[in-house]
């Protein structure tokens, strides 16, 4: 895989990982391009790319689009199923995940791809796996923030 | 300790989810930062992109005072680098923040390091400067006893990792591979996996690891190491035939459902393991019908497996269709595949018809029945909405044209260009549609029409080789010249018709091919056209839209028409009206023209019709200079050098620096591998009174890191004069010291290969220090030679003097000299007095006195030659003054400054000759050095950068 962009209705970016090494002024041009492509692009339309010479997965979950650059001889509906992988352990991280969770918490969206996806290639494919070497690395700020914030940022999330 | 760390980790997760049970998913999602709230609040609040600008522009000062300020802790840190990824992702520059990653995933606790590193890991990219200051907190990091640490430099070494600093990790990596954890196996596999993407050759020599890897016995960690495989296959197949018989049974394991249930995708077994080995098998079985043999039988289970109704199986599926289609054929199979493809094509899903569509392009060279079969859905395909499915379609299409379908397949072509807007595809598809067209044209005018489709729309993103293919066709045409010449003439009459049209603009790569098939085929017109095309040609040249190379093509087809014009009048207009152009390109035409305008016969002759295929003889020795010549060289000319005889040695001197050798000398030896100094001999010879001396010196080389700066200027031969009340008997040195020394020295390179190489300055000194003689001395001891050697006493009240010489007989940077006197004190007790003293390269140097002629008869018989360029600085660019510095620093003795090269010469003592020549062109000194030694030249070439660059 080459990169994973996710981005909302609006265009806005929510997450962006990079696994082929480019400069800030294409990572930028890339982006814009890609955001105004898909976006533009009907719903019951296909959900694969031809874009330059990569081939670009994308799926819509809710208000977030889920967008995976691949090369042309990469399995178009395995990525499919990455895309999708990494939704479920998103929901199962965040307990039924919106895009607030993303906006408000990326760092752990980057954590949970980190443990995904490493280098580009699908690295640990067990849900239960990916989320233990999360948990594990996550539970000393659990213990520490929650003594602090514990309840103060209930609802926030509704609120926005 | 590390044990104890595992065991608290195993038993984390278990907690953790008794606390989510109890917290519910609340646990997770409140504790986000308050500050990023606030800020992704605050931007949601606005309303234009002006204000998000100011606000981030805010924000950023704000937290740029916050990072820097000495008081901000590492918690708050953290808290900030969040914020900056968050800004970074919204567009907005926080390079400020970079360095601050680094200090965090350095310094911080876990957590601080975990955002740490993922901040480094968003921000900067593989050849970032500042990402070499990672590399010892990475190095640290794997060195740790704690899980979570190992994991996260793991995590970082592959994604994102200087490649110069991979021997640092390596060994450190390849130990990991025997980690207990199969989690550190399975990162370790993918941290070399990224290796072997960006540097392969760093890793070839653990390939039997990666081999042990496959065979691991957590089903993870094999996965990983299939990403290797994969790639390197990829790139030689018939290395690895051997491991077919592995991956088959490894796909009939997983098909079989023999995996563990955790590896279950939706209940499919593994899918990306699946998929990783058909894809490998694939590959294998190319061309190979042994090999492809013993794969039938998994790749038929598999195809038959695969029935459920989800999308992962489509997935699969396809893969093996692929493979299938790939390897060997057998019929069988490839009935059972097309099958599969059929269910792709035919089915309602958008995504599944569109691989079926896929899987035909790859297979319909091979079975071309298959389109058949689906003919329908392919037509109905090229008018789909979704405009993917179309370009699909259309790829498949241009695979099975022929004479007959030409027409109609490239009109659908040039439909689907006229409404893309992007230039990749037009590119991509006015490409296929010249090819389809040069190859199966069925007549001229739709050839000349075609083709004139293609100019227009390609436009000047075109293929440079599609308006040269074409007109080189046009030219030398194909069998019958009757057909080549009707050809030759629609194309003149289509393109008369064409700027007929008023106000079109074409693309200037269509005009080019326009003006050069009019100044080569008018002829072919009416004798009174000729006069028509040169007017048209004219009014296009004062055209504004012209570029000037187009420009230039113009009045090129003007020149060729002139002779066989029969009125000049209006080439005359155009010789004055460019003879004055301010375009000087334009103004050498129209000269050429104007003069050849004025001798018809020589131009006829200079520019025949029709000849364009024709060859030119041309006298390629220029004989017709050989009188030329030969008077120049009677009156004392230089005789004639060659270009790239010129250019060579002028390439040789920009050669730039070669940091492989660097990796090399690590992977090969880790750590302690540095090529190093050599030893030192203490040849003894006393040269005092008789008499007792109760000096004892035990020497020792004490070798230094090259970092150290090199404050003596000179070296005091070892006169010890030593006064003893009482002296001693010598106690023998012992050689345990030796050995402390030796690991101390040891580490010291450890740190400082890594911290010397942060900076790009010194990683060339280092480079062209660290390597010298690579190669040819492979392993060389830091310590070589420990001499010893114990002087006789001293009687009191007695002086003795006692003269040692100390012969460099291997070059080196620094060592040191050390040794120690006992003595007894008049109230008899024993003391010891120490001493030492650092030589370094530079105290055995002398300056060689020769002349410029000996110098070039040494310089010949040297074969030992390290080049390299060295930048001044402004103030030293005149090249004596800086010779002067180098012989005053260096002692180097400057034989001749001729122009700008000058020479210098030095020996290291006793007799090792070293020349230098030198040339300075711009503020760059290029240095040749030449020696009998064969280390010699690289550690003088490291002293003069040092001198020159330093000063």
């Amino acid at each position: 895989m080459q990169f994973m962009l996710l981005f909302s209705r609006q265009g806005k970016l929510r997450l962006q990982k990079w696994y082929v090494p480019l400069s800030d002024k294409e990572k930028k041009k890339i982006t814009r391009e890609l955001v105004q492509t898909v976006l533009a692009r009907k719903p019951k339309m296909c959900s694969f790319l031809e874009w330059r010479d990569l081939k670009i997965v994308y799926k819509r979950y809710a208000s977030l689009y889920f967008c995976c650059a691949i090369e042309d001889q990469d399995n178009e509906l395995i990525t499919l199923e990455i895309i999708h992988r990494y939704v479920e352990l998103l929901d199962k991280y965040f307990g039924s995940v919106c895009e607030l969770d993303i906006i408000f918490n990326f760092e752990k969206a980057y954590f949970i791809l980190d443990e995904f996806l490493l280098g580009g290639e699908v690295q640990e494919t067990s849900k239960k796996n990916v989320l233990k070497a999360i948990e594990q690395a996550d539970l000393l700020q659990e213990k520490t923030e929650n003594m602090y914030h514990s309840k103060s940022f209930i609802g926030c999330k509704r609120a926005y | 300790m590390s044990d104890i760390v595992e065991k608290t980790l195993t038993a984390l997760p278990g907690l953790f989810l008794q606390n989510q049970a109890g917290g519910g998913p609340a646990a997770a999602k409140a504790p986000f930062s308050s500050r990023l709230g606030g800020l992704v609040r605050s931007i949601t609040a606005l309303t234009s992109k002006h204000e998000e600008e100011k606000l981030i522009q805010q924000e950023l000062s704000s937290l740029k005072a916050t990072v820097s300020a000495p008081t901000t802790t590492l918690k708050m840190m953290k808290e900030c680098m969040v914020r900056l990824m968050y800004c970074e992702m919204l567009g907005y520059d926080a390079s400020f923040g970079y360095i601050h990653a680094i200090k965090l995933a350095q310094q911080g606790n876990l957590l601080e390091k975990r955002v740490g590193y993922l901040a480094v890991s968003l921000f900067l990219h593989e050849s970032h400067e500042l990402l070499l200051l990672l590399v010892n907190t990475v190095v640290k990091d794997l060195q740790s006893t704690n899980l979570i640490e190992v994991c996260m430099a793991l995590t970082i070494v592959s994604q994102i990792f200087p490649r110069e600093m991979i021997p640092a990790v390596l060994p450190l990596i390849e130990d990991k591979l025997q980690h207990s954890k199969e989690i550190i196996r399975r990162k370790a596999v993918l941290a070399l996996y990224k290796f072997h993407l960006i540097a392969p050759n760093q890793v070839q020599h653990i390939h039997v690891k990666f081999r042990k890897a496959l065979c691991d016995r957590d089903v993870g960690v094999m996965a990983a190491s299939l990403h290797i495989y994969f790639r390197m296959i990829k790139e030689n197949s018939s290395g690895y035939k051997d491991l077919t018989g592995s991956f088959v049974t490894i796909l009939k394991q997983v098909v079989g459902g023999k995996l563990p249930v955790d590896f279950n995708y939706h209940s499919v077994p593994a899918p990306w393991l699946q998929i990783q080995l058909l894809r490998i098998l694939g590959l294998l079985g190319k061309d190979d019908q042994r090999t492809s043999e013993l794969m039938y039988d998994v790749l038929d289970e598999s195809l038959r497996r695969a029935e459920l109704n989800h999308n992962v199986t489509y997935a699969i599926l396809f893969e093996c269709v692929h493979t299938v289609y790939s390897i060997y054929p057998k019929s069988e199979l490839l009935e059972k595949a097309a099958k599969c493809i059929g269910k792709f094509v035919l089915s309602p899903k958008i995504n599944l018809k569109y691989l079926g569509l896929k899987a035909l392009t790859y297979v319909i060279q091979q079975d071309p029945t298959l389109a058949l079969q689906h003919q329908m859905t392919i037509i109905e395909c090229l008018d789909h909405p979704d405009p993917i499915i179309k370009r699909e379609t259309l790829e498949l299409l241009y695979r099975i044209t022929n004479t007959q379908n030409v027409t109609v397949i490239v009109q659908k072509m040039l439909d689907y260009l006229h409404q893309s807007k992007e230039e990749y595809i037009i590119v991509n598809l006015v490409g296929k549609i010249a090819e389809l067209a040069e190859k199966y044209a069925p007549d001229n005018a739709w050839f000349i029409q075609t083709m004139n489709a293609v100019f227009s729309v390609g436009g000047d993103v075109i293929h440079p080789d599609i308006p040269n293919n074409f007109l080189r066709l046009l030219a030398e045409g194909f069998d019958d010249e009757a057909e080549d010449q009707q050809l030759r003439l629609y194309a003149v009459q289509s393109y008369l018709t064409l700027l007929d049209v008023e106000n079109v603009f074409y693309p200037q790569r269509f005009l080019q091919v326009m003006s050069w098939v009019l100044g080569e085929y008018s002829y072919l017109l009416d004798k009174e056209m000729t006069e028509e095309v040169i007017t048209k040609l004219y009014r296009l040249l004062m055209s504004d839209s012209i570029s000037s190379e187009t420009k230039a093509w113009l009045i090129a087809a003007v020149t060729k028409l002139t002779p066989q014009a029969h009125s000049s009048n209006i080439v005359e207009k155009l010789i004055q009206e460019f003879t004055v152009s301010l375009d000087t390109c334009m103004r050498q035409h129209a000269f050429e023209l104007k003069h050849l305008h004025e001798n018809m016969e020589l131009m006829k002759s200079l520019l025949p019709v029709d000849k364009s295929c024709e060859d030119m003889m041309v006298d390629a020795s220029l004989s017709f200079l050989d009188g030329f010549v030969a008077e120049g060289l009677s009156q004392g000319a230089a005789p004639y050098k060659p270009h790239h005889q010129r250019q060579e040695e002028k390439l040789s001197q920009e050669k730039g620096l070669n940091f492989e050798p660097y990796g090399l000398s690590f992977s090969s030896s880790g750590f302690t591998g540095r090529q190093s100094p050599a030893g030192i001999s203490l040849g003894s010879d006393v040269s005092g009174n008789s008499a007792d001396t109760g000096l004892k010196e035990t020497s020792s080389l004490k070798l230094e890191g090259i970092k150290k700066l090199w404050g003596k200027e000179g070296y005091l031969p070892k006169k010890e004069n030593k006064t003893g009340d009482e002296t001693e008997a010598p106690v023998p040195q012992e050689t345990t010291i030796m050995e402390n020394v030796d690991q101390a020295v040891t580490k010291k390179d450890q740190s400082q290969v890594l911290t010397q190489t942060k900076e790009e300055k010194e990683k060339q000194l280092l480079a062209s220090s660290l390597f010298v003689g690579l190669g040819s001395e492979s392993s060389v001891n830091l310590i070589t030679e420990q001499p010893e050697c114990c002087l006789s006493i001293t009687e009191a009240e007695n002086t003795k003097i006692f003269q040692y010489s100390v012969q460099m007989e291997k070059p080196f940077m620094q060592g040191n000299l050390c040794g120690f006197v006992n003595y007894q004190t008049v109230d008899t007790l024993s003391a010891q007095l120490e001493f030492s003293v650092n030589l370094s390269l530079l105290d055995f140097i002398r300056p060689l006195k020769i002349s410029t002629e000996d110098f070039g008869k040494l310089w010949l018989t040297f074969a030992n030659d390290v080049k390299q360029n060295v930048k001044m600085s402004d103030s030293q660019a005149a090249l004596p003054s800086t010779l002067e510095t180098l012989e005053q620093k260096l002692r180097l003795h400057v034989v001749d400054i001729i122009g700008n090269e000058g020479l210098l010469a030095c020996q290291l003592l006793p007799s090792t000759p070293c020349l230098v020549h030198c040339r300075v062109y711009a503020d760059i000194l290029a240095l040749w050095f030449r020696s009998s030694c064969s280390t010699l030249p690289d550690y003088l070439l490291y002293q003069c950068q040092k001198v020159i660059e330093g000063s």
